[in-house]
């Protein structure tokens, strides 16, 4: 599935907590309803990304891995 | 200071009270992790905890006393670097061993892309979260709030307790 984003973040290489901190920092830059795409390779990426969409109510649209990158599909809602 | 608001935001009280580069980490992971999911956060830093409000973050680690800390090597193979490297408690009084124990382990973060203490707590001081320096420990260890960076405030256990009262996680490290 396709999704159109409106915006790329690339947290490769990164540790936690920082592909989290730069999601909510990204995220913040978009229209409410945009899209933000994210990339990671930190393999607790998947279930840091889950629980951020939980705590802070934006969308967790796709979560998809690729090898060891992970990419991860967010819709701003609030 | 109550929270009286349902929606207000989910809040998180710590207290710090450990200064070595290890123990350094989990509050300001913990809490820049938490300001990235909207929380609100305050810290309450006392006894050895202290000099991490320091301008500059000198903490070291030591595997003196710490059986349990496995040394990993930041170069070579990745067969020896997956190693733990026992290290004879005797070999650690050696003058020097701390400090280079410690540049081990931040070549080793580094090389893990794991954000150094220094960078962590400048996105604590980015979102916001709350700094208290204990009053009490400046007083005996000698302390004045210039030592520290100036986005902190001074407070006592009373501080503490009244914002971990409303909190939703408490944690002392």
């Amino acid at each position: 599935m396709e999704i159109q984003a409106d915006k790329i973040l690339d947290c490769s290489g990164m540790n936690c907590p920082m592909p989290v901190v730069k999601t909510s920092k990204a995220i913040k830059e978009l229209e409410v309803g945009q899209v933000l795409k994210v990339i990671a390779t930190d393999p607790g990426a998947p279930a840091d990304m889950q629980a951020w969409s939980r705590q802070t109510g934006n969308e967790l649209l796709l979560s998809e891995q690729d090898g060891k990158t992970y990419t991860f599909h967010f819709r701003r809602l609030k | 200071m109550a929270k009286s608001d349902p929606d207000a935001p989910r809040r998180l009280a710590m207290i710090a009270s450990r200064g070595t580069l290890d123990w350094a980490y989990p509050p300001f992971l913990l809490a820049s992790g938490a300001a990235a999911m909207g929380w609100e956060v305050s810290i309450f830093f006392t006894f050895y905890g202290l000099p991490l409000l320091s301008k500059k973050i000198d903490a070291l680690v030591t595997p003196l006393g710490n059986p349990a800390m496995p040394m990993r090597m930041p170069f070579g193979p990745e067969g020896f670097q997956k190693m733990d490297i026992p290290m004879p408690q005797l070999l650690m009084v050696l003058p020097g061993f701390n400090h280079l124990a410690t540049n081990l382990m931040k070549q080793t973060f580094k090389n893990k892309g794991v954000a150094s203490v220094s960078e962590l707590r400048d996105l604590c001081v980015e979102a916001e979260v709350q700094m208290v320096a204990c009053q009490m420990t400046m007083d005996v260890f000698g302390y004045t709030k210039e030592d520290f960076i100036p986005q902190i405030s001074v407070g006592g256990a009373g501080t503490f307790l009244d914002y971990a009262a409303d909190a939703d996680v408490q944690l002392f490290i």
